[in-house]
Parts: structure tokens; C-alpha cells; sequence
């Protein structure tokens, strides 16, 4: 470009110019940070956050699973792995007539997608915030009923509970989403906590307007965040 | 006992510029990372403030990769040629106020800068012109297109940025001849251009405001200061090194602490650069107090006073770097060649004009 073609400004444009794009970046100096230092502080996840799934307990300790494998049967991307087993009339693993004997997550190919969670009528597996599943090797990335069943108390395990990286807090933290498709979650329970919520770790009520009535359109509700 | 006091000046001189020098590589991120909302360097110590002897322990242990069609000589050579006048440069800058001591009996002044030369300015317009040799040659023997690039922007840039900046210089110097002269150095040497700031332009109640070459010589100081952006390859005239079109430039095939060399070249002229800013047009050390704290509180105040202007123009060169886009070639080549020189010989006629009429009074008496 030649120098005629360019706009011809006077000098105290330009010099105007120069300071009023110093006083951009001096503004933004007392601007909040948008970094978040990530190991030791988190972000808030969002409500229906599609983490690491967790298999759950009832209250009273029983598995929700069954067994049914609706789940691997949903599974676009063919990642979960289940095998059903009778239960033993004498000493049960869930409260129905099978439960899952062999339940693994090849997390290395799920998608993330949630299928699997709309898929379960027992709501047995739900998906967590927890999004930290790092592993050194191809073996590791399959999540067993050992590591994916949460505790009596509703706490989900950890993959690596001795690293020292694990934080296990943030396990006492985690909490996923659910639909309310188990009987528990009809209109009737509303404010009620009769159900786990995903990962057991402290009851939250039905979300508002579930089961037979006709539910509000969700999204005049909630609004953007 | 002279051979004692020389080192410790040297090593007073390169401990406070390789100090600066750590600080200033982790402030520049720090303020940069501020203008851009982000947090910048926050894991090694207190706010990342370690992170430059981080980084410098990291190249230490680095490979120091040699491309198979290097000029090896000089390919070797260049880093400590930019690396050592860098360091040069340092010894001429007087960092503190004279301190008046008695030493086994006899008393003297202790200078605190490590080389009080006569030809002090002269000395730093040679060595930054050595660092330019640095570019070119490591540009030229790097055997690959893009430092060869770098290389030749390096030596055109300097050829029409020095000018500039010595014909500003020039004209400091010769106002500075019309104020009282303080020591025999002569008005060419950093300190006595700095000795010779202390003194007012007026009497009575506003004897305090010092006698600074920015303001009678501030087109001088403008100048200047747009030079010294070029000749440390400062954004937004790093087309030297510049990223986006030519890799790293000049030092894309230097690894480990030759590169490492580089920049620490890079940021001690930064600093260099800004303190002789400050001692040429900002008064040095200079500051309020000093006259009546005496001694060695005065130099320790007055070194503060130093470290304080040094920051301010530092924060300058990170906030221009923070704002402004890197100029295209032939816009830096336009802005040094028609405007600078031009503005620089004009600005130096007239004080020229200004200085004859204070020395030898009006031609027509």
C-alpha cells in the first residue's frame, strides 16, 4: 500500500490515537481475572454437568442396578459392558430378581452423551460433576463396578485413591443430575426426599413439576446463566 | 585497596542489573497477563515470583541444539556478543547518589557507578552498536531462512533508530553543558549529566523543582524514548524476533543457554536502556530529601529514587508492548527515516541556537 492511499490523519490524531489504546489495556489492569487457578480452585460446574457416571445405592445400601443391560443396549459408542446374575434369595445385592454382577465403562470411549442415565429404570446410574479421569494407561480407562459404585454413604470412589493428586473431597462434593424416572420421582413425592439424588450425597427434593402432571416447559424456568 | 573497590563496584553494578533483570522478565509477565485478564506466573513462590530463575535453571539444563548447517564459529559467537555488551552497558549507569567516605584515612567519594568514563554516552552508543552484530551474525550464521531474515530487519533497524537516538542524545548533552558543571568529568559522562540535574532553574520558594532535561529538552526526551523501543527490539519494533511472520527471528535455532544468553541480553538492555533514560532526561537518582538527609541514608534514598523511575519507564515499555500492534516494515522504516531523523536534526538546530545564545549571549551584542 503507498503511503497516498493511506488515511492522511494530523499528528495529534494520531498521538490521541496512541494514548487512547493505552488507556484500554490501563483499564482492563483492574479488571477481574477470568483465569481460575485450576488444582486449587474450581469452577462451579453446572447443575446438569455430564461428568463421570457413578452407579448408586438406595438409602438402606441395596444397588439399584438390575442388570437389565438397557443401558449397553442404548450406548452409541458400545462403551459399557454389563452382565446381570440372580440374585441370592438369602443375602440380595438389589432389591429385585437380578442385579449387575459385571458393570464396566470403557471411559475412553464414552461420549459422555447421557443416554445411558435416560435409559435406566432405576436410575441406577447417573452421571457426577467429577471430570478428572487421567490415566497412564488403556487398562485404567475401564471403570469396573469397583470403582464406578458408590459407597454405602453415597460417595463415589476414586479410580487411584492413593495418588496423591486424588482429592478426595471433591468426591464429597460431587453431585450429578438425574431424571426422575424411578417410581420414587413421581409428582406424589414432590417435596419429599424419597430419592438418592445422583451420587447419594445429600438429599435434594424432585425437581419441580416431574412425573404424571404436565410438567412446565423447563426452559421458561431456569433462565440463562 | 583500589584493585577492592573497583570489583565491588563491578559486582555492585552487575548484581543490581541481573536482579532487576529477574524481576523485570517476571513483571513484564505479570503485567501483561493483568492487561489481558489473566494471572500471569502464580506457581513458583509468592505470586510466581521465581519463575525467571525457574526458567534460567531450565535452559541451563537444556540440550544446546546445533543445526547441522551452522556456521559453527560464529554461530557460537553471537550470543556472548550480545550477551557481554549487555553487560557492559550496566557498568556506566550511576545507580546512587556520591557518598563522601574516609578510607584508611583519606577521604574520597565513592562513585556508584562501576566505570565513571569521560565518554560515558560515546561508550554506550559503541556497545549497543556491538549488540547489533549479535543479531545479524547469529541471523546470518543460523544457515536457515527465517533467523536470516531477522538478521538483516535487525541491521536495518539499527542503522535508522541510532541515529535518532544519538542525535536526541547530542542535544542533551549540549544543554547540559549550559548548567554548572559539578565534577570534572565533563558533560559527556552519565554521572556528571546527572550531578548537573540536581540544580534548579529558579531561586526562592520554587528552588525545589529540579533542573531535569525532560522538560527543556522534552521533544530531546520523545525521541529518545521511541528510539530505545527499537533499539532493544522492544514491541512494537520487535520485527527483529517477530513471532507471527518470522518464527523467533534471529535466535529461532538457539536452544538451551545460548538462547538463554539472548534474552537475558535482551532484557538487561531493556533495563539499560531505561536507566539511561532516566539519568539523561528524568534527573537520575535525583529526588526530594537527599540534600537534607545527607550521607548514606541519601545515597540508599537516592538509589530508591532510581529504582522508581527505572520501574516507571520498565512499566512503560511492558504497557506499549501490551497495547500496541507490531508495525509493519516499512511503516518502522518510515517513522525512523522521515520522521525521527528529521524532527531530531531540526530539535537539534534549535538548541543549538538556544545553547550559543546562553554561552556566548545574543550574536548581534
Amino acid at each position: 500500500m503507498s503511503e497516498a492511499q493511506q488515511p492522511q490523519e494530523d499528528l495529534f490524531t494520531i498521538i490521541g490515537n496512541l494514548f487512547r489504546g493505552m488507556r484500554v489495556t490501563w483499564r482492563q489492569m483492574f479488571l477481574p481475572r477470568v483465569t481460575t487457578e485450576y488444582p486449587k480452585t474450581m469452577r462451579e460446574k453446572p447443575q446438569r454437568f455430564h461428568g463421570r457416571h457413578v452407579l448408586n445405592r438406595y438409602p438402606d445400601g441395596m444397588e439399584k442396578c438390575i442388570g437389565c443391560q438397557l443401558c449397553a443396549g442404548v450406548c452409541p459408542a458400545q462403551c459399557i459392558y454389563v452382565r446381570g446374575k440372580d440374585n441370592d434369595p438369602a443375602n440380595p445385592m438389589s432389591p429385585g430378581e437380578r442385579y449387575g454382577y459385571v458393570y464396566e465403562i470403557n471411559l475412553l470411549r464414552c461420549i459422555f452423551c447421557g443416554l445411558c442415565v435416560e435409559a435406566c429404570p432405576t436410575e441406577a446410574i447417573t452421571m457426577t460433576s467429577l471430570f478428572e479421569m487421567s490415566v497412564t494407561n488403556r487398562e485404567d480407562a475401564i471403570y469396573t463396578k469397583k470403582e464406578l459404585l458408590v459407597e454405602p454413604d453415597g460417595t463415589p470412589n476414586h479410580m487411584f485413591p492413593d495418588d496423591e493428586l486424588a482429592d478426595l473431597d471433591e468426591l464429597r462434593a460431587a453431585d450429578g443430575w438425574m431424571r426422575a424416572t424411578a417410581p420414587q420421582g413421581r409428582a406424589a413425592f414432590q417435596g419429599v426426599p424419597g430419592w438418592t439424588p445422583s451420587a447419594g450425597v445429600g438429599l435434594r427434593p424432585p425437581e419441580a413439576g416431574q412425573g404424571n402432571t404436565v410438567a412446565p416447559d423447563p426452559e421458561d424456568e431456569e433462565g440463562d446463566e | 585497596m583500589e584493585l577492592l573497590l573497583v570489583i565491588a563496584r563491578v559486582l555492585l553494578s552487575f548484581t543490581i542489573g541481573l536482579g532487576v533483570v529477574v524481576l523485570l522478565v517476571w513483571g513484564e509477565r505479570k503485567v501483561v497477563a493483568d492487561m489481558q485478564s489473566r494471572l500471569g506466573p502464580m506457581r513458583t513462590g509468592p505470586y510466581g515470583i521465581l519463575q525467571t530463575v525457574a526458567d534460567g535453571l531450565k535452559l541451563l539444563f537444556k540440550e544446546q541444539v546445533t543445526p547441522s548447517r551452522v556456521e559453527r564459529f560464529v554461530f557460537e559467537l553471537a550470543p556472548f556478543l550480545s550477551a557481554v555488551p549487555a553487560l557492559l552497558l550496566v557498568l556506566v549507569i550511576p545507580f546512587a547518589r556520591p557518598l563522601e567516605v574516609t578510607i584508611g584515612g583519606e577521604a574520597r567519594t565513592l562513585q556508584f557507578a562501576a566505570l565513571d568514563l569521560n565518554i560515558g554516552l560515546l561508550f554506550i552508543l559503541a556497545m549497543s552498536s556491538i549488540a547489533v552484530y549479535a543479531v545479524v551474525l547469529a541471523g546470518w550464521s543460523s544457515g536457515s531462512k527465517y533467523p536470516l531474515i531477522g538478521g538483516v530487519r535487525g541491521s536495518a533497524q539499527a542503522i535508522s533508530y541510532e541515529a535518532a537516538m544519538g542525535l536526541a542524545m547530542v542535544a542533551v548533552v549540549m544543554w547540559s553543558t549550559t548548567l554548572p558543571a559539578v565534577s570534572d568529568l565533563g558533560a559527556l559522562s552519565l554521572s556528571e549529566i546527572v550531578l548537573r540535574q540536581q540544580t534548579s532553574f529558579f531561586g526562592g520558594a520554587l528552588s525545589w523543582i529540579p533542573a531535569w532535561n525532560v522538560v527543556p529538552q522534552f521533544p530531546a526526551f520523545v525521541i529518545f524514548m521511541v528510539a530505545i523501543f527499537a533499539e532493544t527490539n522492544r514491541a512494537p519494533f520487535d520485527m527483529v524476533e517477530a513471532e507471527q511472520e518470522i518464527v523467533a527471528g534471529f535466535h529461532t535455532e538457539y536452544s538451551g543457554m545460548r538462547f538463554a544468553m539472548f534474552f537475558l541480553a535482551e532484557y538487561m538492555n531493556m533495563f539499560t536502556m531505561s536507566a539511561l533514560a532516566v539519568s539523561l532526561f528524568l534527573g537520575g537518582w535525583g529526588g526530594p530529601f537527599l540534600d537534607q538527609v545527607g550521607g548514606l541514608t541519601a545515597t540508599l534514598l537516592s538509589f530508591v529514587y532510581l529504582l522508581i523511575k527505572v520501574a516507571a519507564v520498565l512499566f512503560l515499555f511492558v504497557w506499549v508492548r501490551a497495547s500496541f500492534p507490531r508495525f509493519r516494515y516499512d511503516q518502522l522504516m518510515n517513522l525512523g527515516w522521515k520522521r525521527l531523523i528529521p524532527t531530531a536534526l531540526v530539535w537539534l538546530i534549535l538548541s543549538t541556537i538556544v545553547v550559543s545564545y546562553r554561552q556566548f549571549g545574543a550574536p548581534w551584542s
